[in-house]
């Protein structure tokens, strides 16, 4: 199959295996950053085949996890209210709030849809325009181009009736922070390919000259992840700490300037609170002045929001890669994603959901048997 | 003003559209509250039930609310017929008559009633079935969408198939007749308009002529289920837990078409839990693999079909493992009751 099958093939993935096996001498901590690529070593298996004591950590990357509780309990008080349509990409709608999860204001008969592009939102607009419809964008780089886009086409039709939840994130500063961190094991790091394709990757080489970190910035096929560990781990073993791409097919250094103008048009950087992890300076986007009536924060005033985390719940820990979702106490029991604590259990790019999906057991379960 | 926050919990005491995805939670609403208040009989979840006093006779019933109503490869009227005559026969039997039960919503054009039908007669009259009662309600606007068909079928057991659920024996072949993941990709592209559609059809199709094909294999036959809802995955942790034996399939060997593996990727889906219409899964005896495949690529609707895995003879009882395309394996869950309603 084109573009598919060539990144599958099960004598390439061994072949590359073998290959990590005799450039490994020592048990490198890796880090991929995105919650797709954690998807994809889960589902396939590829960090139980590493050389013995390398170890992937899995990093802060899904977007659903790191939106804040604040902003989802802010979007079912926006839901609940009469004549507001919500959308969101899907795996926002199970996420739980302080009270509640979108789904369920759904069942109770909030107009609560489920979109595959932000613009569609735009075009729901457009045909009710006796309805105020709400986009929540959440998202790293990726997501912005889109979303920006979606704002600019709004604003051309003149519309009235459409308005944004924003709480886009950004990936640098996540990673920044993360490596201050005086307990930090990560030795190297996946980028993340799609947050590539739209950046770059220069602004990730100050980073690797600063932490003396190898960073490659690494696709989603199987294959490509075995070649971006195993570029990887050839830096780490010569020494070196340079940006390199695994992912040429579809990311080039300066990324995709187009779609950069755009989300600078639309957007600016801010700070922002990130769930699981706090506050990260000008770690965010925020719509720009310009565009300020397309924020429905601006729009719907929801009163004093009490958003408060589950006790339980090790999200910070899991998002950070300090601990694996088998550590948790209440994963695969009190945690599922039929009745998930946190966000990290319920998004399809979130660590615990991947592990629950590959039917990994918990670390209590796993040293009794 | 104080403001109190509340003590976070999960409010679950509606039904949710996942409760009918079936999936996990579905599961959970039939245990939990369905089957308790009918006094169901404990046992094996099957396709179709075998009649009381009847040991040759079994009967099913589906409702069908697939929307949009039309949809590359179909329509509502020939999937009502595919999917009972298909429920029918995974317990090994040649349908005999069909019920059809419409619902109909106010304003729905009468046009798009007679094209369903005639879509619905023909399906039937080629599976060979008669409708031999049916019922016709009309709502008000709003009260239902478009329309609703019921569709209840009887169906008399081949000599020696005697498929069930619970039949599955370690050292059995799983066997799968065809691709997976047609239908519902289909369903969900043309109904959000993601533009799939060109490259993509339903797989809907009747599957009772592909059974007769296994019936000189007989008692070696021990499973048959078309896995929809909940595809492929859902099908297979169904027989491993009614069996209580552990399934091992290899992901390389499951045919998973370019279109729906590049829809499934765009849209965040795992082929395995996607919808069939037109493919079934056979457990059969370990020595009789080889004449089951060949009996079933004998029939035009098996023509692709292929051996995907196996029972083990010791492992997880209850659960479904996937040998990985790296050679890893991980355990394959029931899906939960996911965000694809309304595609059969």
């Amino acid at each position: 199959m084109k573009y598919l099958d060539e990144y599958r093939d099960p004598t390439l993935a061994r072949r590359l295996l073998d290959e990590l096996r005799e450039a490994a001498t020592l048990p490198w901590r890796i880090m991929e950053v995105c919650g797709g690529q954690t998807h994809t070593l889960v589902r396939q298996g590829i960090d139980e085949l590493l050389p013995a004591g390398m170890r992937m950590i899995h990093g802060p990357g899904c977007p659903v996890c790191v939106t804040p509780l604040e902003t989802l309990d802010r979007a079912m008080a926006v839901a609940a209210r009469p004549g507001v349509i919500l959308t969101s990409f899907g795996d926002m709608l199970r996420v739980p709030g302080t009270e509640t999860d979108l789904l369920s204001l759904r069942a109770r008969g909030a107009d609560v849809r489920v979109v595959y592009a932000p613009m569609d939102a735009v075009r729901l607009a457009a045909r009710h325009p006796d309805r105020e419809v709400v986009f929540l964008a959440v998202g790293f780089e990726t997501t912005a181009p889109a979303n920006a886009t979606a704002v600019l086409y709004a604003a051309r039709l003149g519309l009235t009736n459409f308005s944004m939840l924003v709480s886009h994130v950004l990936v640098p500063p996540a990673m920044t922070a993360l490596l201050e961190n005086p307990d930090c094991e990560v030795q190297a790091f996946l980028a993340a390919g799609h947050v590539c394709a739209v950046m770059g990757w220069r602004e990730y080489e100050p980073i690797a000259a600063r932490y003396r970190v190898p960073i490659v910035v690494t696709g989603f096929e199987p294959l490509d992840l075995l070649e971006g560990i195993l570029m990887a781990v050839r830096q780490l073993e010569s020494g070196r700490f340079e940006v390199e791409n695994q992912y040429v097919r579809a990311v080039r250094r300066s990324g995709n300037t187009a779609a950069q103008d755009t989300v600078r048009e639309v957007f600016r950087v801010t700070d922002r609170a990130w769930r699981g992890i706090g506050a990260l300076p000008d770690s965010g986007l925020e719509l720009a002045e310009k565009y300020r009536q397309f924020d429905a924060t601006r729009r719907f005033d929801v009163g004093g929001l009490c958003p408060v985390e589950d006790a339980e719940c090790i999200a910070g820990a899991i998002l950070t890669g300090a601990k694996l979702p088998t550590d948790c106490t209440a994963y695969g029991t009190r945690c599922t994603p039929r009745h998930p604590l946190g966000a990290p259990m319920v998004s399809s790019e979130g660590t615990c959901a991947a592990f629950h999906a590959a039917g990994r057991a918990p670390a209590s379960v796993r040293s009794t048997t | 003003m104080t403001v109190e926050c509340p003590t976070p919990n999960h409010e679950d005491e509606v039904v949710l559209l996942g409760h009918g995805a079936g999936g996990r939670l579905t599961a959970e609403l039939l245990d939990q509250l369905i089957l308790p208040a009918l006094d169901g009989a404990s046992g094996p979840m099957e396709d179709a039930a075998l009649l009381p006093g009847h040991r040759e006779l079994v009967m099913s019933t589906d409702s069908f609310v697939v929307s949009p109503l039309f949809f590359p490869g179909g329509d509502i009227g020939s999937l009502a017929v595919h999917g009972t005559v298909n429920d029918l026969a995974m317990r090994g039997a040649w349908p005999i008559a069909l019920s059809v039960s419409l619902i109909v919503e106010e304003g729905l054009p009468l046009a798009e009633l007679r094209t369903i039908l005639g879509s619905l007669g023909k399906a039937a009259q080629s599976a060979g079935v008669p409708v031999v009662t049916g019922d016709t309600k009309v709502v008000g606007r709003g009260a239902a969408d478009r329309l609703f068909v019921n569709t209840t079928g009887i169906g008399q057991r081949h000599g020696s198939l005697r498929p069930s659920a619970a039949l599955a024996r370690p050292g059995d072949a799983v066997l799968l007749s065809g691709p997976v993941g047609l239908h519902g990709t289909t369903v969900l592209s043309t109904r959000e308009g993601l533009g799939f559609e060109s490259d993509i059809a339903s797989d809907t199709r009747p599957l009772h002529r592909l059974v007769r094909a296994l019936a000189p294999i007989g008692g070696d036959v021990h499973v048959l289920r078309d896995p929809t809802r909940g595809g492929l995955a859902a099908a297979l942790n169904e027989i491993a837990r009614d069996s209580s034996v552990a399934v091992e399939i290899a992901e390389s060997a499951v045919p998973v078409p370019e279109a729906v593996a590049s829809a499934c990727d765009l849209l965040g889906l795992d082929p395995l839990v996607v919808a069939n219409e037109g493919c079934l899964v056979a457990f059969v005896a370990g020595d009789a693999a080889e004449e089951a495949l060949a009996a079933m690529r004998s029939a035009e609707e098996g023509a692709q079909a292929v051996r995907i895995g196996e029972v083990l003879p010791d492992g997880p009882r209850g659960r479904v493992t996937l040998r990985t395309l790296v050679g890893a394996r991980r355990i394959v869950d029931l899906p939960l009751g996911e965000q694809l309603p309304r595609i059969c």
